[in-house]
């Protein structure tokens, strides 16, 4: 993979009968992560008939597989010596650079339920949190738990809160929330620990659009700041008011 | 049998009651997963298969899936249907006739008629199959609903009074031609009331619990180290009921609480369907059809998938126990379950072949 940091198998392990898990590390590692998803990528392109899914995760990724469609004995050996074979795939050439991602956020007080919460175990004021989530550069490390739900790598170090104490029922549709070093954006009302900072008005998942995921793995991601009147209109637009 | 208008109707069925939880289901949604989308699909997959092979169908062709108590359904044109999976009863009416049907058969039914279902003795989930198929959009590849987000199926949620679904636009012709098939193999075909046709046999799926406590068999799960011996030792040895409030995403079980050594957090990995994880109250739940894609709960065991069908058609109160086996043993009995209901779909096939 060129000049990439290579990443290396540490361990394969079943998730049952139907997928196998390969794991690279026990941490967040943005290199590792970022190898972990050329590797999805190359996977893919083989278009094997026994893989039904090609998950990527934060350091580790799963293989989903039709046991009927291969006699193999061991599974594991199989998915092993492939996820070898396509480390050393050579990249497709001129592979497209997806353009960073701009997502709008409404801080407005109201949504950002937080702000404050963080402002005080942080010794920021709420302003300055905004400011450093705003200049983070974030990387989309992994979509999982429901559909279009990304977890963002990058987050501004002096931002990094534990987990709140007591998660919340329901995160309204959209809600940009922090935990530790990442970011969150909530897709469907789901119930979340994450500290909340804002909404998007954006559809994070759209099963009828070409891209039906906002966010893919791999994208980078900036937040754009915009005030009350404009999140109405893009919700209006988006149809998520 | 009374005469069909089948020009005047196009091929549908309305829905009079929508049952606890009536969903357009099929063999699942798969390719997505990347983005958070989970395959879905029927929960006792065995059942879909053999619903759709006892009328001639492909496999995965998408069927109802009604759960605990059925719906009651009109269909507007004559229709070959089929029902498998839990022993539902199955009473048809048309003008003042009326007569129970049977279950794990291919039906013909005369246009107009009306079935509901009476509650079944055995069993959580039953497939109702129609011959042709139901005419419901694709959503990415597939035709399963997704009820969380929304998607798949009729409006992707569960059927409510007064639904209209479309079948496929031969469903009829489709299903006049297949009963002629099954007549001129089958001497004697029967007639039940004034709108029902069968035959004299039946073909049952495997997925029914047999006994007071069903067995499930798991593969370790790959967070066993951070558990208790206790823990690990109470998850063999223990009867666990199935929660009340277990739905498609996941059953939680009621049993004894497991208990880590370590509590260090997991990162957030991806999860599949049987992976039992045990969030930080210790009560273990299975992830089921509509499961997460991914999850940071520590994983105890996996569950093989051919006794995936099985565990699905348990209800809320009835009881469980888990026994170990090899990956090795697993793949082996996912192999031989396919191979038997292979063996099934292929005699059924036989029956529609002209």
């Amino acid at each position: 993979m060129g000049s990439k940091p290579a990443i290396r198998v540490q361990s394969v392990i079943p998730l049952g009968d139907t997928a196998v898990l390969v794991d690279f590390s026990d941490h967040l590692d943005p290199d590792v992560n970022a190898g972990i998803q050329r590797l999805a990528d190359a996977i893919r392109r083989r278009n094997l008939p026994w893989i039904r899914d090609v998950v990527p995760a934060i350091a580790s990724l799963a293989i989903h597989i039709r046991c009927d469609l291969t006699d193999a004995a061991d599974t594991l050996e199989m998915v092993h010596s492939l996820v070898d074979a396509c480390l050393g795939d050579k990249p497709p050439r001129a592979r497209p650079l997806r353009p960073p991602l701009v997502v709008p956020v409404c801080y407005d007080s109201e949504f950002g339920l937080d702000l404050h919460d963080i402002g005080e175990r942080t010794g920021l004021h709420p302003e300055e949190v905004v400011r450093r989530h705003l200049g983070s550069d974030f990387r989309v490390l992994m979509v999982g738990f429901v559909p279009g739900h990304p977890y963002l790598g990058g987050l501004d170090p002096t931002l990094a809160v534990p987990r709140r104490s007591a998660p919340r029922l329901r995160m309204p549709t959209g809600t940009v929330a922090i935990a530790n070093a990442q970011c969150v954006v909530y897709p469907y009302e789901i119930p979340g620990g994450w500290s909340v900072v804002g909404r998007t008005p954006l559809r994070l998942f759209d099963a009828a659009r070409a891209r039906p995921s906002l966010f893919e793995p791999a994208d980078t991601v900036r937040f754009e700041r915009i005030e009350r009147p404009q999140f109405d209109q893009i919700a209006q637009r988006e149809g998520t008011a | 049998m009374s005469a069909s208008p089948a020009s005047l109707h196009a091929p549908e069925v309305s829905v009079e009651r929508a049952g606890i939880q009536t969903t357009v289901q099929d063999g699942g949604r798969f390719g997505y997963q990347h983005l958070g989308v989970v395959p879905s699909g029927a929960m006792d997959m065995e059942s879909l298969w053999l619903a759709n092979a006892l009328v001639g169908n492909g496999s995965d062709e998408a069927a109802l899936e009604m759960a605990l108590q059925g719906p009651t359904l009109r269909f507007a044109t004559e229709t070959l249907i089929a029902l498998a999976g839990a022993s539902f009863g199955i009473r048809a009416a048309l003008g003042q006739s009326v007569a129970l049907l049977p279950t794990n058969r291919p039906i013909l039914l005369a246009a107009g008629t009306q079935i509901a279902f009476a509650p079944a003795p055995d069993g959580a989930r039953a497939y109702l199959a129609v011959a042709g198929g139901f005419d419901v959009p694709w959503v990415l590849g597939s035709r399963c609903t997704y009820i969380p987000a929304g998607f798949g199926g009729h409006q992707g949620r569960a059927l409510q009074k007064g639904d209209i679904l479309a079948l496929s636009p031969q469903a009829s012709a489709t299903a006049r031609a297949r009963f002629n098939h099954l007549q001129k193999k089958n001497p004697g075909v029967v007639c039940r009331g004034s709108m029902a046709m069968t035959v004299r046999w039946s073909v049952r799926p495997g997925s029914l619990p047999d006994d007071e406590v069903t067995l499930v068999r798991f593969i370790n799960g790959r967070h066993r180290p951070l558990f208790t011996a206790q823990a690990l030792q109470a998850f063999e040895s223990s009867t666990y009921r199935i929660s009340p409030d277990s739905n498609r995403m996941g059953y939680r079980l009621v049993g004894p609480r497991l208990e880590r050594a370590n509590t260090r957090d997991v990162l957030s990995e991806p999860t599949n369907l049987g992976t039992v994880q045990v969030p930080p109250d210790g009560a273990p739940i299975v992830l089921m059809a509509d499961h997460q894609t991914t999850g940071g709960y520590a994983k105890i065991a996996e569950i093989a998938s051919a006794d995936i069908p099985r565990l699905a058609q348990l209800r809320p109160g009835q009881e469980v126990r888990f026994t170990p086996c090899s990956l090795a043993q697993a793949l082996a009995l996912a192999r031989a379950a396919r191979l038997a209901l292979a063996d099934k779909t292929r005699a059924l096939a036989w029956q529609y072949q002209a």
